[in-house]
């Protein structure tokens, strides 16, 4: 454990919260918007307006200074949209000339002013969340890092601005035509957004740099979008990975250079690295698209159709009557599939009560009999069908009805019993079994 | 153009008179008119003189047409007519360079209530994180108002419209988990909550089953019935005479106007579709070329 000073790291994560919660709702918006690299625009060409402010004056705290910035950010969006409509190029070029131009002046002028006043590169640039409780003010007798009340203050402004507009935001977002057909001004909630964006940027700078609270605005919403089919929900999601990228990054920040022996490292670059982190298990886990839910889908339904097809071969060998118990061998010379796979299967199935052991042998019970019945039914029926209807060659018969018959519910059943006018048997010749045995006593 | 006698909207030069007036705009919209008087008031939607271009090169050249009360109209014609431009510029959602364009005798932006839109699909973002009754609720944020949150009468509202074009019970899918007859159901459901009086619709009928055909021509009857009006981008002209009652031919500028069993006649379609090139289309096509070479 690397040593922990819970008065100074406890401000460290909290700020690091407010921060990224912060940046992440205004984020999501900018997401769906499909403007992430406006939200990184902004957070870089406010660095010219940050300086003129600081050289016009020389106070880090000053309220002029956020009206510096902010200005100079939604200078930004209108420029990219002035160069795009004029220049005639699309928004990312136009966006890349503002952003850099601005960004290189904020620079220089930070570099030209050095000499008069304190206002480091190195800081705009990675920001220093480890001395923000350095710098404190006092409040109600207490002494406050001063980054955090700001940054407090802009998480409530953007909380409330989403909260009070959400309806309006996210009709805007989605169908901006609609939106100004009601007369919901589109414009104006694209300007006033990214005016939240420009503030939050100018809040986040001595926390996250500017390169860094790009991370804080896009990651976490981009995140959140993945897990979620709701709006609402992917607000508060995105606010959650937020300050839990936050805590994580600066645990990361304490302990990974002890256990992989490297120099120091800096909270907010471990929070952007963390932040990283938790996208890339989203992109694992997602629902919809997920890769690793993919694949446990995929593994699912092949466990699935392996213990539909146990089944379905115990019924056909009661069927033809002459072996009633069936050992594991033979199952597995007809299955085709490995020793470890079916006995695991034969296990679910089991437990599932279609199926009981005696000994080696494996018989069907009355459950396991009807669901037998309906499989083998559905198969020939689909053989019938695909045969008469769909003029399949007999040869490719038997395969397309194997893979249909794991997918046919009863209604699909007396649907296709139906439309092949409820045939006795299957184009091999076999019978087709009815939906249940005909004599009760039986199965 | 050309309008079918017995029909209770006035013809364009009595419309252009109601305008001379003055305060003939003034006047309730929903004010019962005597017909034969001509107020604009009763047309639901009138267009005139309209040009709209992109980067000085026209899309929409002069055109003019009023639109009945209670009738269903097609717009018709060809690719890159001006047909989506023609609607959007309705709404004011593009700068138009001259023209005007009256919804009840007045400017739309004083009677947007009125106007129900289905927009044209490739407009949605389909992975947006919204069901949809969401979006059908969307239909209804103007009656919400600003800042006010949604009721639950909102959403029932916004079922039942789902209901009506029969996909209640898809209420809350993701709207990229729909099919695309599906999708357009939801945005004419969403429409449908507007309980607007004029319909404007952006190719409702592209890439649909057959099914969903059936239910948006439904849906557009019962409409009719109930005395709305609707305004249809279509593209399959075989139904347009089925569907229709009137058309609206455009090929940048309007090539005729009226009951569809007057003017979409095969001669009108051949000038609408008709690969030669109009005049207008000549000379803005010359001072393109003349502009370069300076």
């Amino acid at each position: 454990m690397a040593t922990w000073n819970w008065q100074f790291d406890g401000w460290i994560i909290l700020t690091g919260m407010l921060c990224a919660v912060a940046a992440a709702l205004p984020g999501c918006f900018l997401v769906l918007r499909r403007m992430s690299m406006l939200g990184d625009a902004i957070a870089h060409a406010v660095l010219p307006g940050l300086a003129a402010a600081f050289l016009i004056t020389e106070s880090r705290s000053s309220p002029v200074m956020f009206a510096g910035a902010v200005v100079a950010g939604v200078v930004t969006a209108l420029l990219t949209e002035w160069i795009r409509r004029f220049g005639r190029v699309d928004e990312g070029a136009s966006m890349g000339v503002v952003f850099t131009s601005l960004f290189a002046l904020g620079l220089v002028l930070i570099v030209w002013s050095a000499d008069r006043v304190h206002l480091d590169a190195d800081c705009v640039l990675y920001g220093a969340l480890e001395f923000t409780p350095l710098d404190t003010v006092s409040i109600a007798g207490r002494q406050i890092p001063r980054a955090v009340p700001v940054l407090g203050t802009v998480l409530v402004i953007n909380a409330a601005f989403i909260v009070l507009f959400f309806k309006e935001l996210r009709i805007s977002t989605f169908d901006p035509a609609l939106a100004a057909a009601l007369g919901f001004r589109p414009g104006l909630m694209h300007y006033l957004l990214m005016v939240l964006v420009a503030v939050t940027a100018v809040a986040s700078f001595e926390t996250a740099g500017s390169i860094l609270v790009v991370a804080m605005f896009i990651v976490p919403a981009a995140a959140a979008s993945l897990l979620t089919d709701r709006l609402s929900s992917m607000v508060a999601i995105s606010a959650l990975l937020a300050a839990l990228s936050a805590l994580l990054g600066h645990t990361a920040a304490l302990e990974l250079p002890r256990l992989l022996g490297f120099g120091s490292t800096t909270t907010a670059g471990m929070m952007a690295v963390c932040s990283g982190g938790l996208l890339f298990v989203c992109v694992l886990i997602s629902p919809r698209h997920g890769l690793l839910t993919r694949l446990v889908r995929r593994r699912l339904l092949a466990w699935r159709i392996l213990q539909d097809d146990i089944i379905a071969v115990l019924f056909r060998l009661q069927e033809r009557g002459d072996h009633p118990e069936t050992n594991l061998q033979t199952m597995q010379s007809i299955l085709l599939v490995r020793p470890a796979g079916l006995k695991l299967a034969l296990r679910l199935l089991q437990y599932r009560k279609l199926i009981r052991f005696s000994g080696d042998a494996v018989t069907l019970t009355a459950a396991g009999a009807a669901a037998g019945r309906q499989l083998v039914r559905a198969h020939r029926l689909w053989e019938q069908y695909l045969a008469s209807h769909a003029s399949v060659d007999a040869a490719r018969l038997h395969d397309k009805a194997e893979r249909f018959e794991h997918f046919t519910s009863r209604t699909l059943r007396d649907e296709l019993d139906a439309a092949t006018h409820a045939p006795r048997i299957d184009p091999h010749g076999t019978p087709i079994p009815d939906e249940t045995p005909a004599d009760a006593e039986s199965g | 153009m050309t309008h079918d006698r017995s029909d209770p909207a006035p013809s364009r030069t009595s419309t252009a008179d109601g305008h001379s007036g003055g305060t003939a705009r003034s006047d309730d919209p929903r004010r019962s008119a005597a017909p034969s008087s001509g107020c604009p008031a009763d047309i639901p939607l009138s267009v005139s003189d309209l040009t709209v271009a992109w980067d000085r090169k026209p899309v929409v050249w002069d055109v003019a047409f009023d639109v009945p009360p209670g009738t269903l109209t097609a717009i018709v014609g060809p690719n890159g007519a001006g047909k989506s431009t023609l609607l959007r510029s309705v709404m004011d959602l593009v700068p138009r360079v001259s023209g005007r364009v009256e919804i009840f005798g007045r400017p739309y932006r004083v009677c947007r209530d009125r106007v129900g839109y289905v927009p044209q699909r490739e407009s949605i973002d389909w992975d947006f994180p919204v069901h949809a009754l969401d979006v059908v609720t969307m239909g209804l944020y103007r009656e919400i108002g600003w800042c006010r949150p949604i009721r639950r009468t909102h959403r029932e509202q916004a079922m039942q419209a789902l209901d009506r074009v029969g996909i209640a019970d898809l209420a809350f899918r993701q709207i990229s988990q729909l099919s695309g007859g599906q999708q357009q159901r939801t945005f004419l459901a969403r429409a449908l909550v507007q309980n607007a009086d004029l319909y404007l619709m952006d190719e409702p009928f592209a890439a649909v089953d057959a099914a969903t055909e059936r239910a948006i021509v439904d849906v557009l009857r019962d409409m009719k019935q109930h005395g709305k009006t609707a305004v249809v981008i279509h593209h399959d002209l075989q139904t347009v005479p089925e569907y229709f009652d009137h058309v609206v031919l455009l090929n940048m500028r309007v090539v005729a106007s009226g009951p569809v069993r007057e003017v979409f006649t095969s001669d009108n379609l051949q000038k609408t579709y008709g690969g030669r090139l109009t005049l207008l289309e000549e000379v803005g096509e010359a001072m393109r070329r003349r502009e370069r070479s300076l």
